[in-house]
């Protein structure tokens, strides 16, 4: 018997061990200590203060873009086969799920070149399915793989971009993960502890930061209507009305070309820097590729002018003066904070679809401290109140409870360290439902043990019929909880699951302390005695 | 009884105990609590219904939440009137015991915070002065605010220095709840001697209020969080219902879940009579009270079960009667110590935890009475309703599952695990 208790206390001491390095590790000072303490127990941000941001990625964007590519491959392909065609154009999804419903629809194909066509479109646009909707004209809709998959790289781009443009705010400790429920495949969790003025933050991360740089072709001009007026009311061929960023209430309008000269993407490094006259600005290198590209366009067109978008929006338009290979500068930022935001945009790369907040949950440090120096004020008078009833009322076997209590506790904040969970509002509640159903457990047992010993057993085997028959109820009572959380887990959102989580570690830490635990501290308190008559319970 | 003898010629055993061998007639006197739980049911469904469904907090019907604190509240009416006619559908709450003030609108953007701190600054504001407002921003801004006025005064600064001293103003703000009421406070913080101090009267000033937390949901999000909530609840009580029901029997099952729906709709109906809020936070209590009342159901239940396999000839309504005494001090026991946690956690627990707290009192306290006096009673009924059809025989005892452990038949009978073990060896 006694080296069976050894074991079991072995076992014990074992797990409460490994719960303590879980939660402190192996600290050598007492700031030490501290440090692991706080590394290990990460607390949500209701608690510690900090701003959560849900964006709803608008995935049309980046089908748009797409089809927008698709057609001006295609219009090169076309003219390059000589295949004639009056007409190219995509409609406009305007929502989220209209997304994949993406068309391009290409009119006034002579009948003759229709096996041209298709062979074209089925060599080298893969993504797509043509459709003849009369004999001259065709339309292209997504195939549902391709659609899919364009969703799941926009999500990942963006994901990577928000990560790059919250590490160069230096927002330590920050998250973005999807929401992970089934039917909001475009949401985003943004999580940034310690922000409580998000204006900023969410000005950056909205920010789509397209760059581009445009052929000027005419302009500026006051409106829209001077621009159109000049060009008898039609717009050129392949150009497009960009409007400048206003500054001092005014804004001019330019005819710049539709395709790029360089793209966002071509970015390699951006950073703000004062310039001569000690304003701000921001200078970017480009990368390889586009700096020759670059080279090329700006060698024949000395004396031309370039204009810089980004965002849709015309930053400047400068005079090319020489040729420029891989930097350049974006002037005119009217405080260092805008030209450092534009240079971490850039960095950061482009968005490939604009973003929405949907929600938005800011709270204080000093709410959060509240929060927790109110809750653990109010933790520990209940839990002392409950182990103080415990000790007065069922006297040496309430340390029992106690210590089954205490190493429940233990392993709880263990769990967590281990599973790198976050304790939030919700899982405090789970802790309190666990705490409730630990002395739940204890009260169960050492009422029956009484029940035994009134119908007249000896000790021993009072202790041993009061835990058996209180183990049926017990498990009954834990499975059925564990049952339930698991829907909760499955089913519900964040707070819920959070909640679910912390409740079923609770229920099997109860199981082993209030079980295993108060057993072995029994078996050994009555195993060193000869005959036991007397049990303080 | 034998059962009294035996505890007295036990006398070596000493235990104090609330309860020792009690023989209430619960089940006797069912009629009246099962009328005072129609009415309370149908008061919280009345109440619901009155008002339009529960009252959401905007987790669930979007909108925009700002908490904001103040060195001297004002009277909520005039609060109420700087911010009337800025926003639509303004609510101002008070918070007990807390010099804060909960501001909560139907705006369905994050620019009502600004709109907010605008209209407060309007009515209750300092005069800034062109002085930056301490009690707003963080470190960074207020290091960026303090740089040059500090070099101004040719106090000595380093880009540590100065960041250090940010910190530790901000830090001071934090664990002051979030408000600096006079600048003259701060010169118990380390790094502000007189001269700092001068300036810092010089370059900033603390605003009467602050924003200290802020919630922007919008419509879509409110309305899923609160489809998926109430779903993740629905499936979870289903779960349960197997599980009872296979353990057990259906019927069972049936009278747990049955009373967990009553513990809900009641203390849903409190919120309602109450006009709390129904947030996230209140959904984790509201779960956490199913859980709890299922909790000791079962024990009950269990206990049923138990006496059925052993006084196989008692009647049903006996049996359940003495089941629940002999749970009773346990019954007791474990709702007064849990519900001393949740008073305490209602008492001192502070505004974020108050509806919380709120539901977990209204919960144990209903979730107790509804084992005995809800769910006992339906499987009397139960049981009366087929013997009623089948005669005598009536409902067999619950025989247990093959798949269970078996039954202790034998006061000290074999159970699983560690109980086994140490048994086994004490004979």
């Amino acid at each position: 018997m006694k080296r069976n208790i050894k074991i079991k206390a072995g076992i014990i001491v074992a797990v409460i061990l490994i719960c303590i390095y879980g939660i402190v590790g192996v600290p050598k000072s007492k700031d030490e200590l501290i440090a692991n303490w706080r590394k290990n127990i990460r607390l949500g941000l209701d608690l510690r203060g900090g701003t959560q941001l849900v964006m709803e990625v608008q995935l049309q964007d980046a089908f748009k873009a797409f089809a927008d590519t698709t057609i001006e491959r295609l219009k090169d392909e076309l003219k390059k086969d000589n295949i004639d065609y009056s007409d190219m154009t995509r409609n406009e999804p305007a929502t989220l799920q209209d997304a994949d419903k993406i068309e391009v629809d290409i009119k006034g194909v002579p009948l003759a070149k229709s096996s041209a066509l298709r062979s074209a479109i089925s060599e080298s646009y893969g993504e797509w399915n043509l459709l003849a909707v009369n004999s001259t004209d065709y339309k292209l809709t997504m195939k549902p793989t391709e659609a899919l998959k364009l969703k799941h790289d926009t999500m990942t781009q963006t994901m990577g971009t928000i990560e790059r443009k919250i590490n160069g705010l230096g927002l330590a400790e920050s998250s973005v993960q999807p929401t992970g429920r089934s039917d909001a495949e475009a949401d985003l969790l943004i999580q940034l502890p310690g922000v409580d003025d998000s204006a900023h933050v969410k000005q950056v991360l909205q920010t789509q930061a397209v760059l581009e740089w445009d052929e000027v072709k005419d302009g500026p001009f006051q409106s829209k209507e001077e621009a159109l007026s000049k060009h008898g009311g039609i717009m050129p061929l392949n150009t497009k009305l960009v409007p400048s960023l206003p500054r001092g209430g005014q804004q001019a309008w330019y005819l710049v070309g539709r395709s790029p000269i360089v793209r966002g993407t071509d970015i390699r490094d951006a950073h703000a820097s004062q310039g001569e006259v000690g304003r701000w600005e921001t200078n970017f290198v480009l990368s390889q590729d586009a700096a020759k590209r670059f080279a090329r366009y700006t060698e024949a067109n000395i004396g031309n002018r370039a204009a810089i978008v980004v965002d849709g929006q015309v930053i400047s338009a400068p005079t090319i003066q020489s040729r420029i290979s891989d930097s350049g500068r974006i002037t005119g930022a009217a405080t260092q904070e805008e030209a450092a935001d534009l240079g971490l945009n850039l960095r950061a790369g482009s968005l490939p679809a604009s973003m929405v907040i949907l929600e938005e949950r800011t709270v204080g440090p000093s709410l959060g401290a509240d929060s927790i120096k109110e809750g653990f004020r109010a933790g520990t008078a209940g839990l002392i109140a409950v182990i103080g009833f415990m000790l007065f009322y069922y006297r040496r076997s309430g340390i029992n409870a106690t210590l089954a209590l205490v190493l429940n506790a233990l392993i709880l904040i263990a769990a967590l360290s281990y599973f790198d969970a976050t304790l939030t509002l919700p899982g405090i509640a789970g802790v309190i439902l666990t705490i409730g159903m630990a002395v739940d457990s204890n009260v169960l047992i050492f009422e029956r043990i009484r029940e035994e010993l009134r119908t007249g057993k000896a000790v021993v085997a009072a202790v041993d019929a009061g835990f058996s028959k209180a183990f049926l109820t017990i498990i009954d009572t834990h499975v059925t909880t564990v049952v339930s959380c698991a829907f909760l887990f499955i089913f519900g959102t964040g707070p819920v699951k959070g909640f679910a989580v912390t409740l079923v570690i609770g229920l099997i830490a109860n199981l082993f302390t209030a079980v295993f635990v108060s057993k072995t501290i029994f078996d050994f308190e009555l195993s060193g005695k000869q005959q036991v008559t007397a049990l303080s319970i | 009884m034998p059962v009294s003898k035996r505890l007295n010629a036990g006398a070596t055993i000493g235990y104090m105990e609330l309860f020792g061998h009690t023989d209430y007639d619960f089940l006797g006197k069912k009629w009246p609590f099962i009328i005072l739980s129609l009415i309370l049911t149908a008061a919280g469904l009345v109440s619901l219904g009155l008002r339009g469904g529960p009252r959401y907090g905007i987790d669930f019907r979007g909108g925009a939440l700002v908490t904001v604190t103040f060195a001297q509240r004002p009277p909520v009416d005039k609060v109420r009137a700087a911010l009337s006619g800025k926003l639509p559908q303004v609510e101002v709450q008070e918070q007990y015991g807390k010099p804060n003030d909960l501001i909560g609108t139907d705006v369905q953007e994050g620019a009502a915070r600004q709109t907010i701190i605008d209209s407060l600054t309007a009515v209750f504001g300092q005069p800034a002065n062109g002085k930056y407002n301490v009690n707003s921003g963080g470190v960074d801004a207020l290091a960026e605010h303090l740089r040059d006025p500090l070099q101004a005064a040719s106090v000595p600064t380093t880009d540590q220095s100065l960041h250090d001293l940010a910190k530790n103003i901000i830090d001071y703000r934090t664990s002051h709840s979030g408000l600096i009421r006079n600048l003259d406070e701060l010169s118990s913080v380390a790094g502000v001697t007189p001269q700092v101090l001068n300036v810092l009267k010089q370059a900033i000033y603390p605003e009467s209020f602050a924003v200290i937390g802020t919630e922007v949901v919008g419509p879509k999000i409110g309305a899923e969080l609160q489809r998926k909530a109430i779903l993740a609840v629905l499936y979870a009580l289903g779960g349960m219902l197997v599980y009872i029901a296979f353990r057990f029997e259906w019927i069972y099952g049936a009278a747990a879940v049955i009373a967990v729906f009553h513990d809900t709709i009641i203390t849903l109906g409190l919120f309602s009579l109450f006009n709390k809020e129904i947030s996230l936070t209140v959904v984790a209590a509201l779960l956490t009270l199913v859980g709890y009342s299922m909790n000791d159901t079962i024990v009950t239940f269990d206990r049923i079960r138990e006496n059925l396999k052993i006084l196989r000839r008692e009647a049903m309504e006996p049996l359940v009667n003495r089941s629940v005494n002999q749970t009773l001090s346990r019954t007791v026991l474990t709702s007064g110590l849990t519900l001393l946690t949740a008073l305490a956690l209602f008492l001192f627990g502070g505004q974020v935890l108050s509806g919380f707290s709120f539901a977990l009192v209204c919960g144990i306290i209903v979730g107790t009475y509804s084992s005995v006096f809800v769910a006992s009673p339906i499987l009397i009924f139960w049981h009366n309703f087929l013997e009623g059809r089948k005669g005598p025989a009536g409902i067999a005892p619950v025989a247990p599952k093959p798949s269970a452990t078996k039954p202790g038949t034998t006061p000290t009978g074999s159970t699983p695990g560690s109980a086994r073990r140490g048994t086994a060896k004490v004979k």
